[in-house]
């Protein structure tokens, strides 16, 4: 698709990960910008461990092996704080003491803007997501899927060039759930970033459309 | 049925602390019929204030009270920002139960035969580096500033805060927050100070004043390492309290008063410095700004933490080698000579002390320790939990100067005809030991599983036997810990044990701060060791005796969380 196809996108180079001496998982795969790769496997496969090694928070029991590139960028050993990999976890995880604005801001970097750009770039951000309004809300008092589109906006402020989904949508109803996921892909897609979803639920795997792995 | 320990626990720690207060308060003003005044005026208050020196006084408590609170805050939170998570990390934790059972007049005495013109340090440097022959005549210990008295406070404040935070950090999701804040890009200790500190601060906040609370008024510390030409405010008041002239003893009471005045003006201080950190923080959070290089700041932070703490077990050591010394000579690495004098004077000519010290620590921990399993199964069996009410009146004898209301309890027990009893010692030290074993005990009770009782409860067991068959042999290990922890707090015990005894009970502590002003080195040692040895036994003891028991058993070994 593109010129610099070969080093763009999320790659995984002969990854393995293992517990102790028990091998969890084997993985050699690249991720396009714009595309999505569907991770499937039972509780203990291993699934969540992959993304915490991507992003760089793999517990000290485990060990892995082979290489991440991001981008061209390898960043197996780069500290977690500087791969931009946005990982979206099971809970929205807003912080509870700052406001939803104050959590985006947070998430926005500094790069020279005066404090009403940065509050006028997250406010469109909010908006973006159908929570214009909401900034200066108790995140506590948003609705669950409310809470997940301001954590993605968080995510996304933070301008990560690749997205982990470990089960976001696993706390949401039904209908939360797909519309949702639709929203996720669609901005993952307009940013083109290689999105990589670890998930037990089909539904997920079929939205996603991309090639789904089963563990 | 909570309601009977609850009003025991509640008269045990109010009524000594309203009686105290109401007895200072009242000499204070210049009536005590005992002395033969009846007049009421505010010529103590007057006497207190034109005391030489007392403005400096004052200033020395504030000062070196707000900078050790402040500085032993600082390295802690630093030192969990930085170093969550790592290996050193739960290294450190492990450290700190022993740590915190030794009383701090055996730590400031540590530090004192470290720091000294003629300590450990000094004389590794000379005279090859320093050229001293004879010890230096410079103020190292008792500086006019208190910066030996700040240090020493640090030292034993930084293991408390430390354990407060560890126990305030699982109930936060402090992991999960940390992972969400390092994947938005932040250096550690920014991300934790933005995003952890809000959610655990207030749960530290009323430990972090009853360390502010103890050191504004601390007397023994004060005594080994603090200023004396003045000395800042509670040890002088001891100073007073004793003195045979009538009117100084009110004078006391005044300035008893003012202590309060003191404490409480040095907590409005932290509360106001709370507010503009607040203020100052709501841009940080908003900036943006990440704060990627903080490896300066952590590794300052493991320095001060590691750094403490070699200083305590060093000092410890120095002790243990003055102990058996018989001669050692400035500036000599080691004594000319050693004996077994000191050691053989404490323990058989002397033993009576070590006696004392041992029946007063039992009489106040096993009661207190009785009276919170009560509670505690009381609340149990009813479902409910100790409300903020409790704990509002358990932190009350750590927020309120022991030197503000111990002066007035004694004037009450001499109307009882209890004082200079070792009984009335007991009673008091009861008043801080059943905090601590209550603080010891009730975070590892809640934490149980719910659901074993209510198995055996479904498999016929009755209450009783649920709670003697079931609850305490889970909980074997933290009731022990709570235990040693109340033995180590009567141990540690000065203030309460010179006034309440009246100076008539003697124990391991108040003897090694009457050696202190003599010359007798090894003896001191000798003493100062011997407060470590019942709270480290009875530490030993928590850990092992449940290890033993279980020995068989895997589930019951204890896991570290972090």
């Amino acid at each position: 698709m593109h010129s610099a196809a070969a080093s763009s996108g999320l790659k995984l180079a002969s990854v393995s990960l293992s517990l102790g001496t028990r091998q969890l998982l084997t993985i050699d795969e690249t991720i396009p910008q714009g595309c999505v790769l569907t991770l499937m496997g039972e509780s203990g496969s291993g699934k969540s461990s992959l993304l915490d090694f991507i992003a760089g928070f793999l517990a000290p029991a485990f060990t892995a092996e082979g290489k991440i590139v991001l981008n061209g960028r390898d960043i197996t050993d780069t500290p977690p704080q500087n791969r931009r990999t946005g990982l979206m976890f099971q809970s929205p995880l807003l912080f509870p003491h700052m406001t939803v604005l104050g959590n985006l801001l947070f998430a926005l970097p500094a790069k020279g803007l005066t404090a009403s750009q940065r509050r006028a770039e997250a406010e469109a951000a909010l908006t973006e997501v159908g929570l214009e309004g909401l900034g200066e809300r108790d995140p506590a008092t948003l609705s669950g899927g409310q809470q997940t589109r301001a954590a993605l906006m968080r995510l996304i402020l933070a301008q990560p060039e690749a997205l982990l989904l470990d089960e976001p949508f696993s706390s949401l109803d039904r209908a939360r759930r797909q519309e949702t996921r639709e929203l996720v892909f669609s901005i993952a897609r307009q940013r083109n970033l290689p999105v990589l979803l670890v998930t037990h639920d089909p539904e997920d795997a079929e939205a996603a459309g991309g090639s789904v792995i089963t563990l | 049925m909570a309601l009977w320990p609850k009003a025991i626990i509640i008269g045990l720690l109010a009524g000594p602390v309203v009686t105290g207060l109401v007895g200072t308060l009242v000499p204070a003003f210049g009536y005590l019929p005992a002395l033969g005044s009846t007049e009421v005026s505010i010529a103590p208050f007057r006497a207190a204030f034109n005391a030489p020196g007392m403005l400096t006084s004052i200033g020395l408590s504030l000062g070196t009270g707000l900078a050790a609170t402040a500085l032993s805050l600082l390295i802690v939170i630093l030192f969990t920002a930085g170093w969550l998570g790592a290996q050193i990390f739960s290294r450190i934790s492990r450290f700190l139960a022993p740590l915190l059972a030794i009383p701090h007049a055996a730590t400031a005495f540590a530090l004192a035969f470290l720091i000294a013109p003629s300590g450990f340090l000094m004389r590794l440097f000379s005279p090859w580096a320093t050229g001293f022959e004879r010890p230096p005549d410079v103020l190292i210990l008792n500086d006019p500033y208190g910066i030996a008295m700040t240090a020493g406070l640090v030292l034993k404040e930084v293991p408390f805060l430390f354990l407060m935070m560890l126990a305030a950090l699982p109930q936060s999701r402090v992991l999960e927050l940390t992972k969400v804040v390092t994947n938005l890009g932040y250096g550690r200790i920014k991300g934790f100070l933005c995003v952890v500190v809000p959610q655990i601060y207030p749960q530290i906040r009323l430990p972090i004043f009853a360390v502010l609370a103890y050191s504004t008024s601390v007397v023994d510390v004060a005594m080994i390492l603090g200023p004396t030409t003045p000395p800042p405010l509670a040890p002088r008041i001891l100073g007073w309290l004793f003195d045979p002239e009538p009117a100084i003893r009110f004078q006391a009471s005044a300035a008893a008063i003012l202590q309060i005045g003191v404490t409480g003006a040095a907590i409005l201080v932290w509360v106001a410095g709370e507010t503009v950190c607040k203020t100052l923080a709501e841009p940080m959070y908003r900036s943006g700004n990440r704060g990627p290089k903080d490896g300066l700041q952590r590794w300052l932070a493991v320095s001060f933490m590691t750094g403490s703490m070699i200083a305590v077990v060093g000092g410890f050591a120095v002790l243990g080698v003055w102990s058996f010394s018989d001669g050692w000579w400035f500036p000599e690495l080691f004594p000319s000579a050693f004996g077994l004098d000191h050691w053989q004077s404490a323990l058989k000519d002397n033993n009576g002390t070590i006696l004392t010290t041992a029946v007063i620590a039992m009489v106040s921990a096993v009661p207190s320790l009785l009276l919170v399993v009560w509670l505690l199964e009381a609340h149990t069996r009813e479902n409910a939990k100790p409300g903020p009410l409790l704990r509002g009146i358990l932190f009350i004898p750590l927020l309120v100067p022991q030197v503000c209301f111990l002066f007035g309890l004694h004037v009450a027990l001499v109307y009882l005809g209890l004082d200079g009893t070792w009984f009335a010692v007991a009673l008091a030290h009861a008043v801080f030991v059943l905090p601590y074993v209550f603080l010891a005990l009730t975070d590892p009770w809640d934490h149980l599983d719910p659901r074993f009782g209510r198995i055996a409860a479904s498999l016929g067991a009755s209450t009783q036997r649920i709670f003697w068959r079931i609850r305490l042999p889970l909980l074997l290990q933290p009731l022990l810990v709570a235990l040693a922890i109340g033995l180590a707090v009567s141990v540690a015990q000065y203030l309460p044990t010179i006034v309440i005894g009246a100076g008539r009970v003697t124990t391991i502590t108040t003897e090694s701060l009457a050696l202190a002003s003599g010359g007798n080195r090894p003896a001191l040692a000798v003493y100062a060791l011997l407060q470590l040895v019942l709270p480290l036994f009875s530490f030993a003891v928590a850990l092992m005796l449940p290890a033993l028991v279980f020995r068989n058993r895997s589930a019951m070994r204890p896991a570290s969380s972090f």
